[in-house]
């Protein structure tokens, strides 16, 4: 009990600096690997938790991808440092205020959380045990069989944002020469190979 | 029928002038207009014979017009001696002015319109006259009160026109509220505003009360002082009297029969019609006497003074006007009223004569600029002595009859008021015969002040001004004569019948005949002292005016000043009425009304806008950041509520 | 405190939304660091539904969960192809000298 609790307080006070570290750090790309660090608790969250499976998927998307992208883009657009304005101070109270209040009450929303009794006669999927299936198996086994919709509506989700991203940033540069490949092929001989009897020692 | 016809030919004179103006022009507006008054000029002396001399006074009714619960008012023509006499005196001075215009307005660019207003105004005044109940009195009473105002500023190019008809109306107004205000007394005395009705219930109701303001008055005096107000407008007495000179700004013709002879005589007029009612009201009769007595002596005084021709004509009607009234305040009105008839003819036989040698001098109205003419006018020179010997009052003119006959009563009246009125019409009558003397000399006579192309233009007038100044000429000289023992002598109670009432107590008319020959001949001397003052300060001695002037430098400018009423009105009612009116609106409509109204609610409305659309700042955290609050207020209000 | 139970991954879930939030509204440099802040809170969420599933013994939020960590990607990925694009355009994306909406 108490390893877990330490690796709870462990990973949960690494995760919430970092992600405070996220929002104030002043180099930008700081700021991207303070969030790969978020999520990497968050990650070793869900493991304490049991949910292994979301955890791995948050180190690979998440990180592997969504972070990686932020990067790419920061480092391609070259923002530079920023140095803090002036105007931060003078939102800094009503806007802490205002974000301490609702963070005092979903806490206390949170802390005194209890079940009502009815609540286990109305669970979707009950968990099946470790010891019989592996998470992975359980989440699969009910993914593509009752969730099969939701799950190609991700799918779709997915085409239409990397169609949309596309469309948004590719662009024709002027003075970019590109192999255009069917031309190349499509060369005949007659148009590129003269042969010229030259007289040896004259030049061409 | 006849009758009715009198009356309603000029109104339709009026309407056919007025309306078809562009199609017949100015010479169909003339014939059509002038033709109608002739008729109507030639039934009234009909009618004054059948009412007055055969006795036959009669009512003839046109129909209902107003049936609201206890108050009935109708439309009827009541025709007994008064409204005949009146009759006359409206329809043959209005013919004679219509045309006398026909030459005066010749030149003018809107001639129809000019006839139609005159005619209107013949209709109003007969509409007046004729009227059965103080409703129709009063329709005539604002109708040629407009008739007045439309006349006055005929020429409405020139501001001073329009100036001086505002005055008119506004002054003209001030009296119509104490006639409306007594009209509305009279309904609640008696229940009723017809002539019959209220007369007959008159003596039944000699001590009634009325309540006003908390304190209790004798209901008759209230009512008739209230009344009387409204005389003062209309006849321009002490007090509300500023609108009469100004109103010489309207061409002569109309001076001569608004202001001289039938608009300012329905004053007169009106008390003598309420006969019935002012015996009852002692009081009221003696305000009368003084009001007439000190206008009479008031607009002499200023008419020795002034320049301007017709100035002084104006002034002397005012003091004429004066005459008139207390005869009547000493329950004389038989002599107020003969002197009304005389000298509706002979002082419009002064305007018109004066408007004939404003055309002779090249319209020059100055007469420090006139002189020397009376050889190349010798007929308008011959009108004007004779309209004013008759104004003076010398034997046989009318005036003599007339005027003597008022300072008679009056001096009979043997009352103060009475003795007041007396003496101060023998000195209005020296100072009358003063300046009618000056103007005769001033204007014909002595070396030509004027310079030589107005000299050279100096021209009688042509004959459609001169024959209406000969037809008023006869009645200036004969109608005195005439009317002396039907309007006042023997034949007064025959003539009068009904139509005036007098008390037994009161005896002046009847005891005026039988006055000490001193008081008989003392008009008679005091006018011919007048003029013979009048002919040794500007014929022999003529620096002497001059000098005068000099010497009594303060007395004169109070008298030409007009005794500085219109700066005294000025500074009474007119700076404060613009204080009053500039303050309301800058600050109680500018500032008050429209700050809390449209201009408050338009600012009101900008200004919350520019403020709500600062919260538009382009930034996207900012509005998630008021989303950010809304969302946790309504966490706040949930848990709050839920009492958590 | 030892007893790590619901309320306490909850917590944690809080203050990270929390802190998302706070990376939108307070931050003066650029918008990348809203993007960052949007996938703050989307993780909180994910933790949030993980731990009812996990406590609750129903996997129905785990999938959730993932469906979540979907959109998300996807969310993310147009979002930076929208500041390429508007970079390109504008040459900045300072959160200041973002205000054309400003009416």
């Amino acid at each position: 009990m108490i390893v877990q609790s330490l690796v709870f307080y462990l990973f949960s006070a690494v995760a919430i600096g970092a992600a405070v570290m996220v929002i104030s750090a002043r180099n930008p790309v700081h700021s991207v690997l303070f969030l790969i660090l978020t999520f990497f608790n968050a990650a070793g969250l869900f493991v304490l938790m049991g949910a292994e499976f979301i955890a791995m998927i948050l180190v690979v998307v998440y990180v592997g991808a969504v972070a990686v992208l932020f990067l790419f883009v920061v480092m391609m657009l070259d923002i530079g440092f920023v140095e803090m304005r002036q105007g931060f101070l003078q939102y800094l109270p009503l806007g802490g205020l205002v974000g301490i209040v609702l963070l005092a009450e979903l806490l206390v929303v949170t802390s005194g959380w209890l079940f009502s009794p009815q609540v286990s006669g109305t669970r979707a999927f009950p968990t099946p045990s470790p010891d019989h299936i592996t998470n992975t198996d359980a989440l699969g086994r009910i993914l593509y069989t009752d969730y099969i919709y939701l799950f190609q509506g991700a799918g779709m989700v997915l085409l239409v944002a990397m169609v949309g991203a596309i469309v948004l940033t590719l662009r024709s540069r002027p003075g970019v020469r590109k192999q255009r490949v069917a031309d190349q092929i499509d060369r005949h001989r007659e148009d590129t190979i003269q042969i010229r009897k030259v007289q040896p020692g004259s030049g061409v | 029928m006849l009758y009715v016809l009198c009356i309603f030919l000029p109104l339709i004179g009026a309407v056919i002038a007025g309306l078809m103006g562009p199609w017949i022009k100015g010479r169909g507006a003339m014939i059509v207009t002038c033709g109608a008054l002739l008729m109507s000029a030639m039934i009234s002396p009909f009618i004054l014979i059948d009412v007055g001399l055969k006795g036959h006074p009669q009512t003839i009714q046109i129909f209902t017009w107003i049936s609201s619960g206890a108050f009935e008012v109708d439309w009827a023509l009541r025709i007994d001696t008064l409204t005949a006499v009146m009759l006359v005196v409206v329809t043959v001075v209005s013919c004679a002015v219509h045309f006398y215009s026909i030459g005066y307005m010749s030149h003018d660019p809107s001639i129809p319109r000019f006839f139609s207003y005159l005619s209107l105004f013949t209709f109003f005044m007969l509409m007046l006259v004729t009227a059965d109940n103080f409703v129709q009195l009063f329709f005539g009473w604002e109708g040629v009160g407009l008739a007045s105002y439309l006349l006055i500023g005929f020429w409405y190019e020139k501001p001073s026109a329009n100036a001086a008809a505002i005055k008119a109306f506004l002054v003209n107004r001030v009296g119509d509220f104490g006639f409306a205000l007594g009209i509305m007394g009279v309904f609640a005395l008696y229940g009723s505003v017809s002539f019959d009705a209220v007369f007959d219930a008159t003596p039944g109701k000699a001590g009634a009360t009325i309540e006003f303001l908390g304190g209790q008055y004798h209901a008759l005096t209230v009512i008739c002082l209230l009344l009387f107000i409204g005389a003062m407008g209309k006849s321009a007495q002490l007090g509300l009297h500023t609108w009469l000179p100004d109103a010489m700004e309207g061409p002569t013709p109309v001076s001569a029969l608004i202001h001289a002879a039938t608009m300012v005589t329905a004053g007169v007029f009106m008390v003598a019609r309420l006969s019935p009612m002012f015996e009852y009201a002692p009081f009221a009769l003696n305000v009368v006497a003084v009001v007439g007595a000190s206008t009479a002596l008031f607009a002499a005084t200023i008419g020795i003074c002034q320049n301007d021709i017709k100035r002084v004509i104006a002034y002397s009607t005012c003091s004429q006007l004066g005459y008139m009234f207390f005869a009547c305040g000493v329950s004389a009105y038989a002599a107020g009223i003969f002197h009304l008839f005389t000298h509706a003819f002979f002082k419009a036989l002064l305007f018109l004569g004066a408007g004939s040698v404003i055309h002779a001098m090249s319209a020059e109205q100055d007469m420090r600029k006139m002189g020397g003419i009376y050889k190349m006018v010798p007929l308008t020179y011959a009108m004007m002595w004779i309209g004013s010997l008759a104004l003076v009052g010398v034997w046989p003119f009318a005036g003599y009859f007339s005027k003597d006959t008022v300072l008679e009563a009056a001096y009979a009246a043997a009352t103060g008021p009475g003795a007041y009125a007396f003496w101060l019409g023998i000195s209005a009558a020296f100072l009358t015969a003063f300046y009618s003397g000056r103007l005769i000399f001033m204007t014909f006579h002595g070396a030509p002040r004027a310079d030589e192309r107005v000299m050279a233009h100096v021209h009688e007038s042509p004959k459609s001004m001169t024959i209406p100044l000969i037809v008023l000429a006869l009645g200036a000289m004969f109608s005195g004569l005439v009317g002396y023992s039907v309007f006042v002598g023997d034949g007064m109670k025959a003539f009068w019948g009904d139509a005036i009432l007098v008390l037994p107590n009161h005896t002046a008319m009847t005891d005026a005949h039988h006055v000490p020959t001193s008081v008989k001949f003392a008009p008679l001397v005091v006018g011919a002292v007048g003029l013979g003052l009048a002919f040794f300060m500007y014929m022999v001695k003529t620096e002497l005016p001059a000098r005068l002037a000099a010497r009594f430098h303060y007395v004169y400018l109070f008298l030409y000043n007009k005794w500085y009423f219109d700066e005294l009105f000025d500074w009474m009612f007119v700076r404060p009425a613009h204080y009053l009116g500039g303050e309301l609106w800058r600050e109680g409509d500018g500032k008050l009304i429209d700050a809390l109204g449209p201009d408050g609610i338009t600012a009101v409305t900008r200004n919350l806008a520019a403020r709500a659309s600062q919260l538009q700042s382009g930034y996207v955290y900012h509005y998630a950041f008021s989303m950010l609050i809304g969302v946790a207020g309504l966490v706040t209000l949930y848990m709050y509520l839920r009492g958590g | 405190m030892l007893e790590i139970g619901l309320s306490h991954y909850l917590t944690v879930a809080a203050i990270l939304f929390t802190l998302g939030i706070f990376g939108i509204f307070l931050n003066r440099k650029n918008v990348i660091i809203i993007l960052m802040s949007i996938e703050l809170i989307l993780l909180s969420v994910n933790i949030n539904l993980v731990s009812f599933s996990v406590f609750l013994h129903d996997l129905a939020g785990q999938v959730f969960a993932m469906l979540v960590l979907t959109v998300a990607a996807a969310e993310a990925a147009i979002g930076l192809a929208i500041i390429v694009v508007y970079f390109r355009n504008r040459g900045t994306i300072a959160v200041e000298d973002i205000n054309l909406m400003k009416g």
